[in-house]
């Protein structure tokens, strides 16, 4: 158990320190390798506590997928110029009263959400219920969204698909004068074709259609 | 004293996985170049040491005496992070490969999963090599690389779920286990040369090597590394390239199993098979990079989302309706 809870605590130190530094850190691309820690480190702690199906699935979606994406956009954009200097700047200070107001704004609405927060009275006798072995993750998280979340599970579904064409549809433009190529052309194109010969009389040279 | 000695027994066993496959990058750079040398009719690497065994050697001494070079412009603590984390995550996936049904470093009940997570992690060495390096030429390349790998990812995702969907579990040795009576290549054929095309591309091998295309990029996003980090950078891709191998012939070949399950077949120890199908993919992968041109960067994206996706999108909906049809779905 000790060598579990050394476990625990280096990885959530890891996790709490690279969230501090995602928003601490000058380098929007350093912030954004830290945010990568942080999401590795956190499934390091959904592997610990037995839901190692979360913890991957978190790996494979968050680092693998959507923080490729933020690094691509942080690095095109080239924002490691602008420094993070906003806090010290006067030109730039008028965005901190909005951001002070929007984030107390926040900060309340947590208060009001978190306090009036009511547990089941069954609550405390969830955390004595023995989890079953011999049924990995995986399958008891399928028999799950499979049957009684079905409904839920396929909404979710649906509003991700429409989500994702909703973003084709809005970057989708079709542009005059790219040149494209027809494959089906390209391949099935013949000798007789591509080679013409032609009688060229001197002198007079040979005029071709292009 | 307990947990020293745990500590001890673990360690033994990660060395005893590790350095064979140390070992056999180095002499699976040798076999690649030697098998690209036969087919051009060239003799190959064939001075240093019986049949130039011992090139690979040469060649790492030469990384280790050379000096590293660190441009006064990079990033410097990314820059020198990139060729460990593709090596380390080259690595470390190698931990739940099973050579046996019982040697296996760990065996997990995401097995699958965490080499899927873990190589979709290898994109970050190439990212952060190109990013740190601050020049034009590494930045194109690893660019390129990026959205490369992650395209073939899903197209390889997707053709795992057809395995997984036979299989009805996500551990590896289930996996292999489950194809003692049939090897999956034979129901899912369209799928493993799914798979292989895919793999190729996903490490970033022939005729899909964009990333580092030298007559356009120079090196791609190695271009600015030298000695020991280039080697580290090229040591993590062709580990990754074997960790391909070794999980085509899992999901596909039969792992361990032997082809003939007849008396003098089974007396070759388990770990054979699969060492001798990896080696088959391997030369496969070396057959390729020696015949075929390399493809432009239209083609190749043209190939992983419209063609290879619906393809493994339809031979999922084919094999689960298969499978649901005739009740041969997997029990729990």
């Amino acid at each position: 158990m000790i060598a579990h809870a050394i476990f625990f605590y280096v990885f959530s130190i890891i996790a709490v320190i690279s969230a501090i530094m995602v928003t601490v850190s000058k380098n929007t691309v350093h912030s954004v390798f830290f945010l990568i820690l942080d999401f590795i480190s956190i499934s390091c702690l959904f592997i610990m506590i037995g839901a190692e199906f979360l913890g991957m699935i978190m790996l494979i979606v968050y680092v693998g997928a959507v923080a490729v994406l933020f690094l691509f956009v942080v690095m095109m954009l080239n924002v490691a110029q602008q420094k993070n200097q906003w806090f010290v700047s006067k030109d730039n200070s008028g965005h901190i009263p909005v951001g002070l107001i929007i984030s107390s704004i926040i900060f309340f609405e947590l208060i009001i959400v978190v306090g009036g927060w009511k547990y089941k009275p069954e609550l405390s006798n969830v955390s004595n219920f023995q989890i079953s072995n011999d049924i990995s993750n995986t399958h008891s998280l399928g028999q799950i969204l499979y049957t009684d979340y079905i409904h839920i599970f396929q909404i979710s579904g649906m509003i991700l698909l429409i989500a994702m064409i909703g973003a084709i549809v809005l970057t989708f433009r079709q542009r005059e004068g790219v040149k494209k190529q027809s494959y089906i052309k390209q391949i099935s194109r013949e000798r007789s074709e591509g080679i013409e010969v032609l009688e060229v009389s001197s002198n007079k040279g040979v005029k071709i259609d292009d | 004293m307990e947990y020293l000695n745990m500590i001890f027994e673990e360690t033994y066993k990660i060395l005893f996985l590790l350095v064979p496959v140390l070992v056999s990058v180095a002499m699976i750079v040798w076999l690649d170049r030697r098998v690209w040398a036969f087919v051009q009719k060239r003799q190959g690497p064939n001075v240093v040491g019986p049949f130039g065994l011992l090139q690979s050697l040469a060649d790492a001494l030469k990384y280790i005496f050379k000096e590293i070079i660190i441009p006064a412009s990079s990033n410097k603590i990314i820059f020198i992070l990139a060729p460990i984390i593709t090596m380390t995550l080259a690595l470390i996936a190698w931990a739940v490969i099973p050579f046996s049904e019982t040697y296996v470093l760990a065996n997990i009940n995401v097995g699958i999963l965490y080499i899927f997570a873990v190589s979709s992690l290898g994109v970050y060495g190439i990212i952060m090599g190109g990013w740190a390096s601050n020049s034009k030429y590494p930045f194109l390349g690893s660019i390129r690389s990026a959205a490369q790998m992650v395209s073939y990812e899903v197209s390889i995702g997707i053709i795992i779920i057809n395995v997984l969907l036979c299989v009805g579990s996500l551990n590896l040795t289930d996996i292999v286990i489950a194809q003692e009576n049939m090897w999956f290549v034979i129901p899912l054929f369209p799928m493993f040369i799914i798979f292989f095309i895919s793999a190729l591309a996903e490490t970033n091998r022939p005729p899909f090597d964009l990333p580092e295309a030298e007559a356009e990029l120079v090196a791609g996003y190695q271009t600015e590394y030298s000695g020991m980090m280039y080697a580290m950078f090229w040591l993590g891709e062709y580990a990754n390239i074997l960790l391909m191998c070794a999980l085509g012939s899992i999901l596909f070949l039969g792992g361990w199993l032997s082809p003939i399950d007849l008396y003098p077949f089974n007396l070759i120890p388990s770990a054979f098979w699969l060492i001798f199908k990896i080696l088959f993919l391997f030369i496969l992968f070396a057959l390729v990079k020696a015949i075929v041109p390399r493809y432009r960067y239209d083609q190749l994206m043209r190939l992983g989302w419209k063609i290879f996706l619906p393809l493994s999108l339809i031979y999922v909906v084919l094999t689960a309706s298969y499978l649901f049809y005739f009740n041969l779905l997997p029990t729990i």
